[in-house]
């Protein structure tokens, strides 16, 4: 390793200038020295003998000709049994662990193994002595909580290798060595369950990139059915602060039918992660009967913690989510803010006296936003199986105005849309994903025939509501009203879902076919009232019945006994064929 | 030994540049001329030029200024003996009292480890329904009154603190009003409150710099008092001078600005100053409410658009009331499961209703004819707004809820109210 050493030439806020004067590369990790302990920096631009470096911490006490050690790597992230369930920063430091070590407070320049070094994994070879194989293929397996844990041959060894060695079945850490290859030169090369990667780069070593096609069921209603996210496909959920960003992926990080999911509090609040790390050992993943955190990793860099790791974090959980993705296995992968890494960027880029673009972002926001998720994907593993990083990340536009850079720039390269507006977060009509403004480009979990009129029924319903309010009730016709009340009676009883209620915060996929189905047959019945006020009292009780329906477990027989009464109910209001 | 310097450079705002040499970023000077003498912090170092914010202002800071360093960053006493103290935004005593020079402590400290807080599961009960039945304010909340300049503000802040039980009051005056600041202090005083309060006052008139610092001033004696185990609130008022403060500085600096001139920055500086609100796990806690005063009532203005995004929902001023539409507490569902059964039920319902109430003052205004079920609604939002909203009902959360029931009741059928039939069962007043 080359090990050289700069001078600090100018501080300014968590930027550092520093002349050196032999090699260095972009985005190489630096320490800048105080005292006894070392500030981590990485480098972001280089101009002549100077390079620009954004420090991860506090740079409070830095002088000028302040030494800087250059260590010859990236910016990396450790890979290997042991990620699951873990809390981690923005730059892989686990946080229950630097607790125990500082107490309440973050103090700086504390940097701790991410994955713990003492633990022993029971290590089952599945490669033989004279195999060959490349990166990405599987030398043995370790169970990590519910999950057969593949040990592969690191991602960055190009070519072909041989195996010279491996261990025979046993416990190991992930420091020891468990194999030998050797490369197409003879040379040897040993190998541990633990890896390290570069987060800036994306994971390749898989056969072929699929099309997103199969449905990944959220649980929501409104994504699921008309709205849908596939696996390996990626989303966006911009909407104004309370709408309901953070709430609708919680939630989507309980219930969603995957197999891992990697949340990233980027930049918000530390207390909703709090939430999260303090609930899910607590809940049961009904999938496996475990607790939730054992198929979640929490990267956490909350508003208040530096800046440039927030800019780290969405690339360290992008490259966790990889690495699983390679052993075969379903990734979701929900970053809550992207706006706030986009911000950060832009702080960055302020420091560095860059060409300001719209809003004064940087002219690359676009290819970055772009770049990021474009890692997500469903591949094709050289075993022949499949695995996926379905990435779901919320903006936060300022203003709630969705026409600023951020939402642009993602609504660009997303496969679906979800819109929160204020005017349903304010009617408490929840989720506030706007139906008429979403979109999706992938297939749903019920008959597009069926999604496709009841959309055009909401769309229908929403004029003839807003023409009511310029011509009135009177000036309305019993029909165009019947079409208002259903647009109504869908939002309300299906788009709309209780997020507190045990049962109906999570609908699964088979529930919403057959309710979406029962649905659409009252939305076309032909109904038949005496006037509007005794349509309206009917639309009331139907929509209560049918809340009450959705607080009724699937598998209990009272579900079919509300969803007999409802069929007669509109029954009897309908003309018979 | 600590270097003394006498030539500056530059002198823009309330920015200074000198040359000088083992300067630690951060470090604090002070900066002495003709005409007195300020405490000054390093917010850049290039080379061996520094620059330098004076914190009361460059206004009569002379070429020839002694400036001597200090080897260390802005720190501020912290004892028993601040409670019932007044003081300026650099901690100098504004009443009569000693200046207090032990036990001093860093500003703007590092964050909390997210691992070492807890839910917060406390309801603070202020008396108002508006807040305890529809935006319940909890223990560690963060929270800003949203309203446009006139609104009584000030005296929510007050009242809140006033009717809410906590250990310790820490007040941060940015930019008041002279005439505010008399307010605070006397009604604290009248409630027998001030020996538990501690005011850095920085009014209208003082050094802008200065304003800056309250925030962090605040917030690092809180925290103090909290990590002793002490429930503390803390009032920053208003926030969006310390905004603006933020963005005079930013443009004497020539940073690029963002967003109607405020810094790039802006988002992290107010976040890092809210997120210093925090329950401990086995220790006290800090609540923090603001005042962001809207600009042309704007919410998206920069300033309360950034917050809103920052801060655990807002309270929203208009008109003398908190508005039901755009105000928000985001911890109420940590403590309103708890409260009685039929909290959220009548939260939920009584909102919903009164969106509808809404939409029909809209036909009405256009001259519609009115239905049953608009006449309906116009009842039940009048009794709404007069028996819920106003801000002189001060009635305890079940009397609150009961009081639901019975408008409720009064003006529906209970099957128009599309509340479940168990919830109905049990609740719905019987005639
Ligand atoms: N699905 C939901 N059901 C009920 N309440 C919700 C729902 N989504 C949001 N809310 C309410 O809105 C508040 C703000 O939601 P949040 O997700 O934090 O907004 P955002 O992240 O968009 O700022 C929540 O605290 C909650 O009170
Ligand atoms: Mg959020």
């Amino acid at each position: 390793m080359n090990k050289v050493n700069g001078k600090i030439t100018s501080v300014n806020g968590n930027m550092i200038s520093v002349r050196f004067d032999e090699a260095v590369s972009l985005n190489e990790v630096g320490y800048a020295i105080l005292g006894e302990v070392k500030l981590m920096a990485e480098v972001i631009r280089i101009r002549g003998t100077e390079a620009d470096m954004q420090v991860f911490e506090d740079t409070k006490d830095l002088t000028i000709d302040g030494i800087v050690e250059f260590t010859g790597e990236l910016l990396s992230v450790e890979l290997g049994p042991g990620l699951l369930t873990q809390i981690y920063d923005g730059l892989q430091n686990p946080l229950p662990q630097l607790a125990e070590k500082c107490g309440f407070f973050l103090e700086r320049g504390v940097y701790l193994d991410a994955l713990p070094r003492e633990t022993k994994w029971a290590f089952t070879p599945t490669a033989k002595v004279g195999d060959t194989l490349t990166a990405g293929e599987t030398l043995g397996t370790v169970p990590e909580g519910i999950f057969e844990h593949r040990v592969m041959v690191p991602f960055n060894f190009d070519g072909r290798y041989t195996v010279e060695s491996i261990s025979a079945a046993g416990e190991f850490t992930v420091s020891e060595v468990i194999a030998q290859l050797k490369d197409s030169d003879g040379k040897i090369h040993d190998i541990t369950m633990l890896q390290r990667w570069p987060v800036k780069l994306p994971i390749t070593a898989y056969t072929e990139r699929l099309r997103p096609t199969t449905p990944m069921t959220t649980k929501t209603r409104i994504i699921d059915t008309f709205f849908p996210v596939a696996l390996g496909g990626t989303y966006c959920i911009p909407g104004p602060f309370g709408a309901g960003k953070t709430v609708l992926q919680q939630l989507t990080s309980r219930y969603a039918d995957v197999d891992i999911v990697i949340i990233a509090a980027c930049g918000e609040r530390a207390g909703e992660v709090v939430e999260t790390l303090r609930e899910f050992p607590e809940l049961t993943d009904p999938r496996t009967g475990k607790s939730l955190m054992e198929r979640t990793v929490i990267i956490c860099n909350t508003s208040s913690m530096p800046v440039a790791s927030r800019e780290s974090s969405v690339y360290t959980a992008v490259t966790i989510a990889g690495y699983y993705r390679q052993m075969g296995l379903n990734v979701l992968l929900l970053a809550d803010s992207t706006s706030r890494w986009a911000q950060a960027l832009r702080e960055t880029s302020g420091r560095l006296e860059e060409i300001p673009g719209e809003e004064a972002f940087p002219a690359y926001l676009e290819s970055v936003i772009a770049g990021f998720y474009e890692r997500g994907g469903i591949v094709t593993l050289k075993d022949g199986t499949t695995g996926s990083i379905t990435i779901g990340g919320t903006v936060s536009p300022a203003g709630g105005n969705f026409d600023e850079p951020v939402t642009q720039a993602t609504l660009k390269v997303v496969g679906a849309f979800h819109g929160l507006s204020r005017a349903r977060s304010d009617a408490r009509r929840y989720p506030a994903i706007d139906p008429l403004d979403s979109w999706s480009k992938y297939p749903s979990i019920v008959d597009e025939t069926q999604s496709n009129m009841a959309k055009a029924l909401l769309r229908r319903g929403t004029e003839i509501g807003q023409m009511m309010k310029v011509v009135g009730e009177e000036g309305t016709s019993i029909e165009d009203f019947i079409i208002y009340l259903k647009g109504e009676y869908l939002d309300s009883v299906y788009l709309q879902q209780n997020a507190f209620n045990d049962v109906d915060s999570a609908c699964s996929a088979e529930r919403q076919q057959e309710v979406f189905g029962t649905i659409c047959d009252f939305l076309e019945a032909d109904m038949n009232f005496a006037d509007k006020t005794v349509a309206r009292t009917f639309f009331h009780k139907l929509a209560q019945t049918t809340k009450d329906w959705n607080f009724i477990e699937m598998e209990s027989p009272e579900y079919k006994q509300v969803m007999t009464k409802l069929e007669t109910m509109v029954a009897e209001v309908s003309n018979n064929e | 030994m600590n270097k003394v310097y006498h030539q500056v450079d530059n002198i823009a705002g309330s920015v200074i540049n000198i040359r000088a040499k083992d300067v630690k970023y951060g470090e604090l000077a002070e900066v002495t001329s003709r005409n007195g003498s300020s405490l000054a912090q390093v917010i850049r170092l290039d080379g061996e030029e520094v620059s330098l914010q004076v914190f009361e202002g460059a206004r009569g800071v002379a070429t020839d200024a002694k400036v001597k360093f200090m080897g260390r960053a802005m720190q501020v006493p912290f004892s028993e003996d601040l409670l019932g103290r007044i003081f300026t935004g650099s901690a100098v005593p504004r009443d009569k009292g000693p200046k207090l020079e032990e036990n001093m402590i860093d500003i703007g400290g590092p964050s909390v480890n997210p691992a070492k807080r807890i839910i917060p599961k406390n309801m603070i009960r202020t008396g108002i329904p508006m807040i305890d039945i529809f935006n319940t304010l909890v223990e560690s909340q963060k929270l800003p009154i949203f309203a446009r300049a006139g609104e009584p503000y000030n005296q929510l802040l007050a009242r809140i603190a006033l009717q809410a039980e906590v250990d310790v009051i820490i007040l941060g005056g940015m930019g008041l009003k002279h005439d505010d600041y008399l307010y605070f202090r006397d009604t604290l005083e009248e409630n027998g409150a001030l020996s538990r309060s501690v005011m850095f006052i920085h009014t209208a008139s003082d050094p802008v710099v200065e304003c800056l610092m309250v925030s962090d001033v605040s917030l690092a004696t809180a925290e103090q008092f909290a990590l002793e185990g002490k429930r503390v609130l803390v009032l920053l008022t208003d926030m969006t001078n310390f905004a603006d403060a933020m963005k005079e500085i930013a443009i004497t600096m020539e940073q690029i600005p963002s967003n109607r001139g405020y810094p790039g920055d802006l988002y992290s500086q107010l976040a890092s100053r809210y997120e210093k609100a925090v329950d401990f796990d086995t220790a006290g806690s800090i609540t923090i409410l603001a005042v962001t005063s809207m600009p042309g009532d704007d919410v998206t203005h920069p300033v309360p658009d950034n917050t809103g995004y920052i801060t655990e929902g807002q309270f929203y001023l208009r008109d003398g009331r908190i508005e039901p539409f755009g105000s928000l507490s985001r911890l109420k569902q940590q403590v309103n499961g708890d409260t009685r059964e039929d909290h959220r039920t009548i939260m939920d319902t009584m909102i919903q209703l009164f969106s509808s109430y809404r939409e029909t003052v809209e036909k009405k205004s256009m001259g519609f004819r009115m239905s049953d079920w608009d006449n309906k609604l116009l009842k039940y939002g009048e009794r709404f707004e007069n028996e819920m909203m106003d801000l002189s009902v001060n009635i305890p959360l079940e009397g609150a809820l009961d009081l639901g029931w019975e408008i409720l009741a009064d003006c529906f059928d209970a099957i128009e109210t599309g509340i479940n039939s168990d919830i109905l069962d049990k609740f719905w007043p019987k005639k």
